[in-house]
């Protein structure tokens, strides 16, 4: 029976709180932590190292669950910048809206926002999963390197801005894509991609509905008269 | 009219010299410039810092001991060099046995035996060595006992465990070489281990951030130290390294953001990649850099709680001593490492053999002495290459040893000026110590001219 540990940032320290993340639940045999009263704390539960159920109530400051390994978070209220930064593996999930740079450059897990999500996000992606419920800011995307990007909703300016391999869906609408991203021909693998990725977040709506963005791959070699020759 | 008509005739007989003056403005090097953008359409992108002139060390010189000050014994008498970097807030500072480091520098722009080579020639010394643009190698970190490791705009190979396995931590806003750009690697270097390493498809032209991806701005930069301190438990030093520009600034935004180390980087620093125009056209020269660093940290009373690391074309140990007589706490040196790997050298060692590397240079179209053409991956003596010949041409034991030797002797000169000046600690040097010897050095580091009390730009408080 998983242990069940609770704090409240109203009473623990957010060192106490990060130090027992790291140092303590493990061998304290908990795998259930609840935290309360976060009042924008930033940097709560960021650097896990150990599977657990993290649970928050209420709203997060900057990196919550940032660099996270194998850690299960859930945040009940909104997220600030660079809510799950540099993810290695594991799962975040966000109820409300999250602010810039989500998941920028998170390498592997999966991130669920339930909300809109701001400017930046997923920028860098370096092969992390992420699902936004609603819309997402300009620059979303920018300079993804892999993973999988799932916006339901609609996405600001200069979407996929110098995309190397990730992929992004989109549901709805897209003010402009950004240099070099291109909307290509959804594929049974994409749609596949797309529904398995709605049912990890628990989204219904029907894969058919979305559009593919990836590279057109012209930015990854200097296009000149220059033959290479630099 | 009579001169005219002199000249005129002069010149139709091909004998005056003046029918060979070069132009100062359009001189053979902005000829060949000119006509290289034309075939090419490309900015030149190359190696290495700043070629051209710049008021630097050289232009300092100490004022030994004599009547009014004791110089110590030179070879017998205590002269410490130990160096604690990360006082401020880290729970276990860096504590070194030089003041001497080994600067960030990418896997990537250089090979894994390279890597290899400075851990271990930092391990003897008892210094640092640092991470670059592209992950940690289980090279550098097996070799080093000492391992800083960056965290730079691209993030490329970023990994919470490599963070917790470093001994600081280092954030990355810029170099000297290109303060406000990012990182360069070609795609003739991006082999598959390099790839994979950084996320990135196999021989893309990697052109990374120079922003990072989730912080903007010295209010946020708190916020990310403060984060890496929340995951490292507040065990690691914090490093902030800049390019040298607005530095004053610059400077004490970093310390008011938590830094317990700041590391400037002035515009003679090295590059593996970059366009020459940015190379040679932005940033500050070492000198300014450095007085300017140290006047933010003394304005804020921060001597002695936040140290500052300074690098950027230090290349001797009157270099270093200068450096900190000025006020740096140690000093960060890349290229003077890369030389000392045999960097520019007619030769690679194998197996203690020297084979000569002349020919690989001539393909390049460069010579000893000239070459900077780390971003091809061509490096004939295989110290800045992903190529799986080229790289065997630098041994990592071989390398290592070259290093530790040139460590060493920049740690014998400093010691050697310091006793002269009379200290027991490298750490004691101090201004008082230097004088200039032109105008414009003087000015930039607000020491007199020699044998003058002018400080050009200064006028010291009225009493």
């Amino acid at each position: 029976m998983a242990h069940l540990k609770q704090f409240d940032l109203a009473v623990t320290t957010l060192r106490e709180v990060n130090h027992y993340l790291h140092k303590q639940m493990v061998a304290d045999g908990v795998q259930s932590v609840s935290i309360l009263n976060p009042d924008g704390a930033h940097s709560l539960a960021c650097g896990m190292n150990a599977p657990a159920d993290i649970e928050i109530d209420g709203h997060v400051g900057y990196y919550v669950a940032g660099m996270n390994k194998y850690a299960s978070v859930t945040v009940n209220g909104n997220a600030g910048p660079g809510a799950a930064e540099n993810m290695m593996s594991g799962f975040v999930r966000v109820r409300g809206f999250a602010s810039t740079s989500a998941a920028a450059s998170a390498r592997g897990g999966c991130m669920v926002i339930e909300g809109d999500a701001s400017t930046r996000c997923g920028i860098s992606l370096k092969g992390a999963d992420i699902v936004v419920g609603g819309d997402v800011g300009s620059f979303s995307g920018f300079m993804a390197q892999a993973g999988r990007m799932v916006i339901c909703g609609d996405a600001g300016d200069a979407l996929g801005d110098s995309l190397y391999e990730a992929v992004i869906y989109v549901r709805g609408k897209v003010k402009s894509l950004g240099a070099d991203a291109q909307y290509e021909t959804m594929a049974d693998a994409d749609r596949a991609s797309v529904a398995e990725l709605l049912g990890v977040a628990g989204f219904k709506h029907d894969p058919a509905e979305f559009r593919r963005i990836a590279s057109a791959r012209k930015l990854y070699h200097w296009n000149a008269d220059a033959n290479q020759e630099y | 009219m009579t001169t005219d008509s002199n000249e005129h005739s002069a010149g139709h007989h091909g004998h005056s010299h003046l029918s060979r003056e070069e132009s100062a403005t359009l001189d053979r090097r902005t000829i060949d410039y000119v006509q290289r953008a034309a075939a090419t359409g490309l900015y030149e992108i190359r190696g290495l810092g700043a070629k051209r002139v710049v008021p630097n060390f050289d232009d300092l010189v100490f004022l030994g001991a004599s009547l009014s000050r004791y110089p110590l014994e030179g070879y017998r008498e205590k002269c410490s060099t130990r160096t604690v970097l990360g006082t401020r807030f880290a729970k276990k500072p860096v504590e070194l046995a030089i003041p001497i480091t080994i600067a960030g520098m990418s896997f990537g722009a250089l090979s894994a035996n390279v890597k290899e080579a400075l851990g271990r020639a930092a391990t003897e010394m008892g210094t640092s060595t640092t991470t670059g643009d592209g992950g940690m190698t289980r090279e550098e970190r097996d070799s080093s006992r000492k391992l800083i490791y960056q965290c730079l705009p691209s993030r490329y190979g970023f990994d919470p465990d490599d963070v917790r396995s470093a001994d600081a931590i280092e954030i990355v806003i810029g170099q000297g070489a290109k303060p406000g750009g990012g990182g360069m690697l070609l795609g003739q270097k991006v082999n598959p281990r390099v790839a994979a390493m950084r996320t990135l498809p196999e021989g893309v032209d990697q052109r990374s951030a120079s922003r990072h991806p989730d912080w903007t701005g010295p209010d946020d930069l708190a916020i990310k130290i403060r984060e890496l301190r929340e995951i490292t438990d507040w065990e690691k030093p914090i490093y902030v390294k800049v390019g040298a520009t607005r530095v004053f600034n610059d400077v004490k935004l970093a310390v008011h953001s938590g830094a317990d180390v700041i590391v400037v980087d002035g515009m003679q620093g090295g590059t593996a990649a970059t366009q020459t125009c940015f190379i040679e056209h932005v940033g500050i020269p070492t000198l300014a850099a450095l007085r300017q660093a140290v006047d933010a940290i003394e304005d804020l009373n921060m001597r002695g709680k936040v140290q500052l690391i300074i690098s950027g074309g230090i290349r001797t140990g009157a270099d270093v001593a200068k450096a900190i007589a000025m006020g740096a706490d140690a000093v960060s040196i890349g290229q003077g490492v890369l030389v000392a790997l045999g960097c520019n050298s007619e030769t690679y060692v194998q197996d203690g053999q020297h084979v000569s590397a002349l020919a690989d240079y001539h393909r390049l179209g460069t010579a000893p002495g000239f070459c900077h053409h780390c971003h091809t991956g061509q490096c004939p003596v295989g110290v800045t290459t992903q190529d799986a010949l080229l790289e065997q041409r630098l041994q990592p034991l071989t390398g290592a040893r070259r290093v530790r030797n040139y460590l060493k002797t920049l740690n014998m000169e400093l010691t050697t000026i310091a006793r002269a000046c009379g200290k027991q600690d490298v750490h004691h040097l101090e201004r008082e110590d230097l004088v200039a010897l032109s105008v414009e050095a003087a000015a930039m580091a607000r020491l007199p001219l020699a044998g003058t009390s002018w400080i050009p730009g200064y006028s010291a408080p009225t009493m």
